[in-house]
């Protein structure tokens, strides 16, 4: 089985090295990617178009927005995909027998720490989604975040610390509601008489012209997009960390 | 955009890929493959691609670290290979 | 470095070194996805080999002496604001006008990015279906698997 596998890799790889002579030079300003009108009209017309200076997050949440708003859908089902395979309803009712031995969570020091960091992390989290057209950042790197910071909160206190702040139930009505607006977002635009997704039909209920509505479109889709990535993310920790039980964490 | 640290942070990431896979012990894979994100991480920043940097190391070296820690701890530490 | 070398390097391994790494990574996870035995050493180089095609694709969208792909109006700004007066119109537009060249190509960019939070919902299903595989078989070798489920293995 291995030589087979060795063999099979091999060929693979020397007909790829074979092909990488005639890639274009790295660092190739002139070479075919670079050079196409699609890349090269985002860069030159993104901000003329939009007012966002970051391009990464102007073609993320405007050009290619149906692409982003189905990768939304993509992780919120892998979120209950987790929980279908792993979740386990029966068992004995944990949140009763863990509140008397607390010995879950850190010592002493790291649940200081983390007591002091933690509000810290989550407002750059915010500042990170808020601030994601300006600088690096958005969405899905501030709702990673914000889940991470309550992955830490689970353990320094306790998993069941942490589920008295953001309980299964409020996970999943979070992941909805950030699909809902991204989608709620989407639908007003067809109220407004232009197509799906596309933001210059906000400009009435929008402060700034028609440009600017475009900019602050792609904060709300960011919003929405940071809700889900951080319900899931949460959620997907605390059934890995339990084999779905919900009871006691790492 | 520096082509000398393009070339070491890609070597090491080869030698990291390597480590992780031979590792017996999971938990060590694992740690060993929070490290190949970070090195993966710097060479984004460095090749100019800071959103996927920075999705990189809230994702692949913080989320996906953690959650690997996670099975690893619920289920075997030991690996055959 | 001997100057020699040093241009020799620059000329004939540094334009296609990102290329060769990319297709060794890819190796790598591809061979720990075919022989290796245990499922979470699967699960490491299926994503070895999924950075390896993002390391590809960012490769790719890399400009000699480019700057991030945000682009920076305070500067040009804080110029046009100091000689406001001597401006006409026609240079204002020169300012105005975004050279390609500047900045790296964020269409790549964009693509990985959705690539990279993909690939760890991804990871999160297939590590919550390992820990149903070691709930039901106690054990996470895939041969070991395999021989429990064969008719006459027991269990």
């Amino acid at each position: 089985m291995k030589i087979f596998g060795l063999i099979a890799v091999l060929v693979v790889g020397a007909l790829l090295l074979s092909a990488t002579s005639d890639f274009p030079d790295w660092r190739d300003k002139d070479s075919p990617a670079n050079e196409s009108p699609v890349s090269s009209f985002y860069i030159e017309k993104t901000e003329k178009l939009t007012k966002v200076p970051n391009m990464v997050t102007a073609v993320l949440a405007d050009y290619r927005s149906y692409d982003t708003m189905f990768e939304t859908v993509v992780i919120f089902i892998a979120g209950i995909g987790i929980i279908a395979v792993l979740r386990n309803f029966d068992g004995p009712n944990s949140s009763s027998i863990k509140r008397e031995n607390n010995d879950e969570g850190g010592g002493l020091l790291a649940r200081f720490t983390c007591s002091l960091i933690l509000p810290f992390i989550q407002i750059f989290a915010l500042y990170v989604v808020a601030h994601g057209h300006h600088s690096p950042g958005g969405g899905f790197q501030g709702g990673v975040m914000l889940g991470a910071s309550y992955i830490l909160a689970a353990l320094a206190f306790g998993l069941s610390k942490a589920k008295d702040i953001f309980s299964e139930r409020r996970t999943m009505i979070f992941a909805a509601v950030g699909i809902f607006i991204y989608v709620g977002w989407g639908v007003l635009c067809l109220l407004f008489g232009k197509e799906f997704l596309n933001y210059e039909a906000l400009d009435p209920i929008l402060p700034g012209d028609a440009k600017m509505a475009r900019s602050h479109s792609m904060l709300i889709v960011e919003i929405g997009v940071a809700f889900t990535v951080t319900a899931i993310m949460f959620s997907m920790y605390s059934n890995l960390s339990t084999r779905g039980r919900l009871s006691k964490g790492l | 955009m520096i082509w000398q640290f393009d070339i070491i942070i890609l070597i090491f990431l080869v030698i990291a890929a390597i480590i992780s896979l031979r590792l017996k012990d999971l938990l060590g894979a694992s740690m060993v493959f929070g490290i190949y994100s970070f090195l993966i991480c710097l060479l984004w920043a460095e090749m100019g691609a800071v959103d996927v940097a920075f999705t990189e190391a809230a994702v692949g070296a913080g989320v996906s670290t953690v959650i690997m820690i996670a099975t690893v701890f619920s289920t075997k530490r030991r690996s055959k290979d | 470095m001997d100057p020699i070398i040093a241009t020799f390097i620059e000329e004939n391994i540094v334009p296609n070194f990102n290329y060769w790494i990319y297709v060794i990574l890819m190796m790598i996870g591809l061979y720990a996805m075919i022989t290796k035995n245990n499922l979470i050493k699967k699960l490491i180089g299926m994503a070895i080999f999924q950075t390896a095609i993002i390391l590809f694709y960012v490769s790719v969208g890399v400009k000699d002496a480019a700057n991030i792909p945000i682009i920076s109006h305070h500067g040009s700004e804080h110029h046009q604001m100091t000689d406001l007066s001597s401006e006409t119109d026609s240079t204002k537009e020169i300012h105005n006008t975004i050279d390609k060249d500047k900045y790296a190509n964020p269409l790549p960019h964009v693509l990985m990015l959705t690539a990279i939070v993909v690939g760890v919902s991804t990871l999160g299903l297939a590590l919550a279906i390992s820990q149903k595989i070691y709930k039901s078989f106690g054990t996470l070798e895939e041969d070991e698997i395999l021989n429990k489920l064969r008719p006459g293995g027991h269990d």
